[in-house]
């Protein structure tokens, strides 16, 4: 520390205004700019890990959702997948096609619902309420095709609860052409904005040499200039991704501006899959039997709204299983955020932090 | 009746806390503030500071952590003050029941006035909680003036 510099130590959380969740922020600020954070989690810590071990396996579908409300679908998913690798079962076609429907229209749903966040983590409340006005269009396709809004809750294991009518598929399109048409006029306020390119320009930068150091995911990756995407490069059997064309959205300048880009381009690009999807739906089952209990170990990789979703299981030939481990993305995404904050000034730090779309109970568990 | 009580009425303010939900309540309180529920038009405004609030709106199952935190909250409110648990787990702890690190509950920790429940409770069933709490408030200024009356 240089001589007559003062730190100030002004905490931000655990309960806070611009934080839906729960996370403790110790910012030590010089004058304007922070010079160091500590961040405190575990505020949302239940853990489930363990709560898994004492349910039935079939029964954790529902516990493994509730990890998340924003990505429940992908929870669910993950853990049916790494069950049907663990028991040798292959979901129907149908069924496939269906969780990848359910899939792409939760990212859109969070990918909007953070845009939404970091205009209004700025300031900038008419963008906020106007993307969270027309979020409502998938929320309605929700409770259309699942009846809930939230927790669908349509994976079991060895394929979903629920079918999807042809009504329904008229109404998906319907609903995505909506969407398109008023993403399109949202999207000009997000990219080209000059107020909102300021705020967002050239701060909280993280490059590609540190997005590989600290091993970030998702959006925040793809911000960085690192084409991570587990749909498009990794064994993608979970869904139906491998009949499906696109590749992963890249950005290379890695600040928050970046990271807003590669997540606008991706809306569009689930309207798109939704779309390709629709296109490949055929009559058919939308589950098979399941037999036997759970035997060995198994892993499976799905890449959710905030980027790779890792699950490891542990079966031993009873209905409980041995182990359930849950590596979710803002976890690892959380430790790059302290190399975001460094050096920034005091107003950018809400950004920064909404840019990363830390999901604070996917990451305590 | 004081215009203080009548605009508590007219307008009662939010604190909203989370204390180890899912986030799927989280993001259906929010959702009532936008232009779809628009919770607006009750004159309820959602504010981050509990100096200010008259309503404390609570999700999730309370994890060991933010108990101390939850507390605090809810004695720094001004009297009189209402809580509403927001959700299944707020209630019970639902799905969390068997957990080793939730209190089951935010009537554990301090007294609840309404109980919305859903997984997740939906906008309509928070905005009629809040409703509901109204008027709980309203009867009990009514009682505080008749007791104030036959003094």
């Amino acid at each position: 520390m240089a001589t007559g510099t003062r730190i100030s130590v002004v905490p931000l959380g655990a309960q806070h205004p611009v934080l839906p969740e729960p996370v403790a922020l110790k910012l030590s600020l010089e004058e304007e700019k922070v010079v160091d954070v500590g961040i405190t989690l575990g505020y949302c810590h239940r853990g489930i890990e363990k709560a898994a071990e004492l349910n039935d396996f079939k029964q954790n579908v529902f516990l493994c959702g509730r990890v998340c409300g924003i990505c429940s679908h992908h929870h669910t998913t993950t853990y049916v997948d790494v069950i049907e690798t663990m028991m040798n079962i292959e979901a129907p076609e149908r069924a496939r096609l269906i969780r990848t429907i359910y899939s792409e229209l939760e990212r859109l749903h969070s990918h909007t619902l953070i845009l939404g966040l970091i205009a209004d983590a700025m300031g900038y409340e008419n963008l906020f309420m106007q993307t969270w006005r027309d979020r409502e269009i998938v929320m309605d396709l929700f409770e259309l095709m699942s009846g809930n809004r939230v927790h669908y809750d349509v994976n079991q294991i060895g394929g979903v609860r629920r079918d999807i009518g042809y009504d329904m598929v008229k109404k998906i399109d319907k609903g995505m052409d909506a969407l398109e048409g008023k993403f399109k006029i949202l999207s000009k306020s997000y990219l080209n904005d000059p107020t909102f390119k300021k705020r967002t320009k050239a701060i909280g930068v993280l490059s590609k040499a540190e997005a590989h150091t600290y091993g970030v995911v998702g959006p925040t990756a793809r911000g960085s200039d690192v084409p991570e995407d587990i749909r498009a490069t990794g064994d993608s059997h979970y869904a139906a991704y491998n009949m499906l064309h696109f590749t992963p959205q890249v950005e290379e300048d890695g600040d928050i501006y970046s990271r807003v880009k590669v997540r606008v381009r991706e809306c569009f690009q689930s309207i798109d899959l939704i779309r390709q999807t629709i296109g490949h739906m055929r009559d058919g089952p939308i589950a098979v039997r399941v037999q036997g209990k759970p035997n060995g170990e198994a892993v499976a990789r799905v890449e959710a709204p905030r980027g790779e979703l890792f699950y490891y299981a542990k079966g031993n030939n009873t209905n409980n299983l041995e182990r359930v481990k849950i590596r979710t993305p803002s976890y690892v995404n959380i430790p790059a955020l302290r190399y975001m904050i460094m050096g920034e000034e005091f107003a950018e730090v809400p950004v920064i932090i909404a840019s990363i779309d830390p999901c604070l109970s996917c990451t305590d568990r | 009746m004081s215009i203080i009580e009548k605009s508590r009425l007219k307008s009662p303010w939010l604190l909203h806390f989370d204390t180890g939900s899912c986030n799927g309540c989280d993001i259906e309180i929010l959702a009532c503030l936008t232009p779809r529920f628009d919770i607006e038009r009750f004159g309820i405004l959602n504010k981050g500071n509990p100096k200010h609030a008259d309503v404390l709106v609570v999700t999730g199952p309370v994890s060991k952590r933010a108990k101390e935190r939850l507390k605090r909250l809810y004695e720094q409110m001004p009297e009189p003050k209402l809580v509403i648990a927001v959700g299944t787990c707020a209630c019970t702890g639902g799905v969390f029941h068997n957990c080793y690190n939730i209190e089951q509950g935010i009537d554990k920790v301090i007294p609840v006035d309404v109980y919305v429940p859903g997984c997740a409770a939906k906008p309509e069933a928070i905005i009629d909680g809040v409703i509901t709490a109204l008027g709980k408030l309203q009867k009990l200024q009514e009682e505080s003036h008749k007791k104030k009356g036959a003094k």
